[in-house]
């Protein structure tokens, strides 16, 4: 229950600091895209820290390794509905580099969501030792590219 | 007057042969091939450091898990009109099965058919015109052990002029250098990398930009291009564009995670398929090659 409620409290606590920071640098205005770049800030930061282990760029913590993966893990299933409304494509504002073939084929959109929420299942699993990141971790990247190479613009 | 008409008919038959000649097939010297020998395990690392699969497999598929299927179908749209990738796979009909080892290696480093007509530059043979001609035998041989599939090719769709293909003859003899881009002394693992992405990887067909005819602009070596697909840039990635270590493009290229921890999208994501697989000596001496090429300048 504890880590439930703590993870919870993290999970806020990014969302704030990644959208203030999101805010500054991007010039998406539309709150679902903001939402959306926070999101995505969050993935980023979680696997920040489970990567800098894997490199060995941070030194290894069970605890924290553990903390991010359940992170990352509680991100990938926040419920996004609101997330995609229309209109808010790469094509039809700036900011947004969300490719019209999302609204073209939503359901396999979902289903590449479904695959990030299995490996980051996994990766929580695992995220108690080094060699369980090293083995996992680029189930969790390969996750990210599937989504992002069919539906991601691609730029500068 | 009649010898100032019989003159310009000379200058113009000049003229013609001359084009003729520019625009003539080019085949590779098939005594040369069969002197060496192949070999299948280098075959296969360089089908992967080439991409093949990349854009042969069909569409939608990774071609991620078990051998490659290269039945053809994906669609690359560009301003001359849409290129459809053939049916490479081994069979025979409709597949490049019952193909020579000097027709396979003359399509890959000439852009040539068996037939003697000219491949579209969608197909990057100017890269790998630069590969060591025993690495495409390899690989041919490679080739041949990969599944059968009878999926028929598509015809290309491109209008008048383009679809003329002895026209191709002309942008190749503008267009193609087997010289390298990145040229002078390279550290060992630079032009170690160089082979790699220039001749292999064909790093440039996506990240450098094109002139008005369709060829690389050298002059602006991987300093980042419009996308083909017409949405979005394809980013730089020479020294004066991207900053990151060398350590981590060779982890991007591994599991392409970003220094920031974003991960690659688009048209990266089947080339760092490839990638991953290399060796991580292969993949640090890319990273090597990209330090050394002329950083862009504002
Ligand atoms: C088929 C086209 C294509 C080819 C071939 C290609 N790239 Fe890329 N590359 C891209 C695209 C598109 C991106 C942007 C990825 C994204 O949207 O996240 C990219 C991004 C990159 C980046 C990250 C740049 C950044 O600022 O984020 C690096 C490094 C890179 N490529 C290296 C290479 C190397 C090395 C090769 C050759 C081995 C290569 N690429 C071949 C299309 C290509
Ligand atoms: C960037 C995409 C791309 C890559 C990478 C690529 N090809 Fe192709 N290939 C094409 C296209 C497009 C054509 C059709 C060219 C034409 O018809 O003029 C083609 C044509 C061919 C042909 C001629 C087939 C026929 O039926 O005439 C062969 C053989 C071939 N490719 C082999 C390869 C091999 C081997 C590799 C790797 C070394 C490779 N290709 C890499 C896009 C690609």
């Amino acid at each position: 229950m504890q880590r439930i409620t703590l993870s919870a409290v993290t999970v806020g606590l990014c969302i704030a600091v990644a959208a203030g920071g999101y805010a500054d640098s991007h010039s998406a205005t539309d709150p679902a895209v903001k939402a959306r770049h926070g999101h995505m800030q969050l993935y980023a930061f979680n696997l920040g820290v489970l990567g800098a282990m894997a490199k060995g760029e941070m030194e290894f913590d069970a605890d924290r390794a553990t903390a991010a993966a359940a992170n990352l893990h509680a991100v990938a299933r926040l419920d996004e509905t609101g997330y995609w409304p229309e209109g808010t494509s790469s094509d039809a504002m700036e900011g947004s580099r969300a490719l019209p073939a999302i609204w073209e084929k939503m359901d396999d959109f979902e289903a590449k969501q479904q695959g990030l929420i299995e490996a980051a299942a996994t990766m929580e699993g695992a995220a108690g030792s080094l060699d369980g990141i090293r083995a996992n971790i680029g189930a969790v990247g390969g996750a990210c590219g599937a989504c992002h190479k069919p539906y991601r613009q691609s730029d500068d | 007057m009649a010898a100032l008409i019989r003159w310009a008919l000379f200058l113009g038959a000049v003229a013609l042969a001359a084009g003729w000649w520019i625009t003539r097939p080019e085949r590779v010297d098939a005594a040369a091939l069969a002197g060496l020998t192949p070999d299948l395990a280098l075959g296969e690392r360089t089908f992967v450091a080439a991409g093949c699969a990349s854009c042969h497999v069909a569409p939608e598929t990774s071609g991620g898990d078990g051998q490659p299927v290269l039945s053809g179908g994906q669609r690359f749209a560009s301003e001359f009109g849409t290129f459809i990738a053939p049916n490479i796979s081994s069979h025979p009909e409709h597949g490049i099965g019952a193909w020579s080892d000097e027709e396979i290696v003359t399509a890959v480093m000439k852009g040539v058919s068996p037939g003697g007509a000219h491949y579209y530059p969608a197909f990057p043979y100017t890269a790998y015109a630069k590969a060591a001609p025993a690495e495409i035998l390899s690989l041919a041989a490679y080739l041949r052990t990969l599944p059968a599939s009878d999926v028929p090719s598509l015809p290309h769709e491109v209008g008048f002029p383009f679809n003329i293909r002895r026209s191709v003859g002309g942008w190749k003899w503008l267009f193609t250098d087997e010289g390298w881009a990145v040229e002078g002394d390279l550290s060992p693992d630079a032009a170690a990398g160089r082979y790699l992405a220039e001749a292999l990887g064909h790093c440039g067909e996506c990240h450098t930009p094109r002139n008005p005819l369709g060829g690389l602009d050298i002059s602006r070596w991987l300093q980042g291009a419009p996308n083909p697909s017409g949405r979005g840039r394809i980013p730089g990635i020479d020294p004066g564009s991207l900053t990151w270590s060398e350590a981590d493009i060779a982890y991007y290229l591994e599991t392409g995670f970003t220094p920031d921890f974003d991960t690659a999208g688009g048209s990266m994501v089947a080339v760092i398929d490839k990638t991953a697989q290399l060796t991580p000596d292969d993949r640090a001496a890319i990273a090597a090659y990209l330090k050394a090429v002329p950083p862009k300048v504002e």
